[in-house]
């Protein structure tokens, strides 16, 4: 196994309120990233999810324990700008995120904070916009695009800074289908092609399930930590926690409670369907 | 109502040599111009700065039609202008009536006036008009660099310009979704009297605040995590440079200057 991109121990955070009880949100939380691995994280609204994700690059910076960025302690203030641009964090809504009217203007202002030559900004861009398939798109107005085209914009401009790893905090959430899947390629393409780690948050069952690696938060822990077939064979577990499973699990796991002996881990149609007729032959 | 019709800060895209100029050049080649139509005195000098635009009109290609279409919210400044002038100025009465006098000096000053604001809003909207609005902010940024020294915050000054420019068409689509919940809802923005219609926009301003807070909020961290940290050690993708051109440009826009403010001492 590579050396892990990040890295927390005992991470601890609650938000300090002026009545002093303040809620924990993250409680004791031990957990390593490998270096090139796909990492979903699924939870359901206020299970922590998100708010991990910002220890990640440290936009909040933990009550207790540690976060370690490739080596380095988030609350070192001397190394911020070295973790930032290691961890590139793709928020849910697009339009909230595109700093200029211009399509390319936009992912060079990620660079342009970094101080890189105007001469390598111009190669940076090119190869950003071309990686997330919008490069015949560098002049146009970000507001005429449409949602999954923002998003993938919105990859570029952090995909400029040339990360070791990208974040994704819901990055689907507001898009239709189309975009979604649009999205979805992407992140796979840039894990698979350019070793690119990634971490996909999400409350999609279907996109967790295309991951290495999934992890299942509630109240601010993690409840599950695994393949994302072995996580998803816990049915009974998923649901106490507020969490459907994929489709074609449910449907296997309907078909066992009826004493057909399905195997529970197909996740993707084609493996459901490819169960099903082994089933029936 | 279509609130996207609604064109702000309108640039027509274009590869005329006014479009390609340094941004820098042309604010520059305004002010210079500006100043010279306040020294102009007569009907020569006018003359000679309305050949100017003229020729500056036609190089860059932009329509007349479109520099008149400016011209239209100010009409009631410009008639304001004339009347009080005109009946404001002491000199050899041509007619009057009641209290009110027409003087010639006051009419020639009208006149004058009219044509001045004219030409004066005509040579702003040509800089906008071949100018993107990016360019321009940038090209202020790069003029007001020397007020760093006084501590003024050109950078943020500037940030806070285009990103502005950049949330207008967002935020006038977000304007357009929330009247459409408030019709939906039984809201009437275009019927009843003034005060009446100014009330009914309460319900469509509250949520479009409360939403700028929000997006304000998201886009700050979205910037921080991008690195975004002031204007120190930034550099820029698409640095501006003075080509050949902007020099003679600006020069030529100098010399026309001082040539109005001589002629304008010879009362010309």
């Amino acid at each position: 196994m590579s050396e892990p991109i990040i890295k927390t121990e005992h991470l601890t955070f609650r938000y300090t309120t002026e009545e002093g009880v303040a809620p924990t949100v993250l409680d004791d939380l031990t957990l390593s990233i490998q270096a090139g691995s796909f990492v979903a994280v699924l939870g359901h609204n206020g299970s922590g999810k998100s708010t991990l994700a910002k220890h990640f690059n440290a936009i909040l910076l933990p009550s207790g324990g540690k976060v370690y960025v490739d080596g380095m302690d988030t609350v070192d203030d001397s190394r911020l700008l070295d973790i930032r641009r290691q961890i590139g964090m793709v928020f849910q809504n697009p339009d909230n995120q595109i700093v200029a009217s211009v399509v390319e203007e936009d992912v060079a202002f990620a660079p342009e904070n970094l101080g890189v030559p105007s001469a390598e900004i111009r190669q940076l861009v090119d190869d950003a916009l071309k990686t997330v398939g919008m490069d015949q798109f560098a002049r146009h107005a970000p507001h005429l695009l449409s949602g999954g085209q923002k998003q993938r914009v919105a990859i570029a401009g952090v995909l400029a800074m040339r990360p070791r790893c990208i974040v994704l905090d819901e990055p689907t959430a507001m898009l239709d289908p189309v975009g979604r899947s649009e999205v979805l390629s992407t992140v796979k393409k840039l894990n698979r092609e350019r070793g690119v780690t990634v971490v996909l948050i999400t409350h999609h069952m279907d996109e967790a399930a295309q991951a290495d690696r999934l992890i299942v938060m509630h109240d601010g822990r993690i409840a599950r930590d695994g393949p994302p077939k072995e996580v998803f064979r816990d049915v009974e577990g998923l649901r106490s926690m507020g969490l459907e499973v994929p489709q074609p699990v449910a449907l296997m796991y309907e078909l066992r409670q009826s004493g057909v002996d399905a195997p529970l881990d197909a996740l993707s149609v084609d493996e459901c369907a490819a169960a099903l007729s082994k089933l029936l032959s | 109502m279509a609130l996207k019709d609604i064109t702000l800060g309108q640039f027509f895209p274009g590869s005329s040599p006014i479009h390609r100029l340094d941004p820098r050049a042309k604010i520059v080649g305004l002010v210079v111009y500006i100043v010279a139509l306040f020294l102009a005195k007569w009907f020569v000098t006018y003359a000679v700065l309305f050949a100017a635009l003229a020729v500056v009109v036609k190089v860059s290609t932009v329509k007349v039609k479109a520099l008149l279409k400016g011209l239209k919210p100010v009409i009631f400044l410009l008639v304001f202008t004339a009347v009080l002038n005109a009946f404001y100025t002491p000199g050899t009465p041509i007619f009057s009536f009641w209290i009110f006098t027409v003087t010639y000096e006051g009419l020639l000053h009208a006149f004058f006036m009219v044509v001045r604001i004219m030409m004066l809003i005509s040579c702003t909207f040509l800089l906008t008009y071949t100018t993107s609005p990016l360019a321009l902010t940038d090209a202020l940024e790069s003029l007001l660099s020397p007020l760093k020294k006084l501590h003024v915050p050109v950078h943020e000054l500037s940030m806070i310009m285009s990103i502005a420019l950049r949330f207008i068409p967002t935020l006038i689509e977000e304007t357009d979704k929330i009247m459409s919940a408030q019709r939906a809802r039984g809201a009437d923005f275009d019927n009843g009297s003034l005060i009446q219609r100014a009330r009914a926009l309460i319900p469509l301003l509250v949520p479009l605040f409360i939403s700028a807070f929000r997006r304000a909020d998201e886009l700050a961290t979205a910037m921080e995590c991008r690195c975004y940290h002031g204007g120190e050690g930034r550099t820029r993708m698409n640095q501006l440079h003075f080509r050949p051109g902007d020099v003679v440009f600006i020069v030529g826009a100098v010399i026309l200057a001082v040539v109005i403010g001589v002629m304008g001492r010879f009362g010309l």
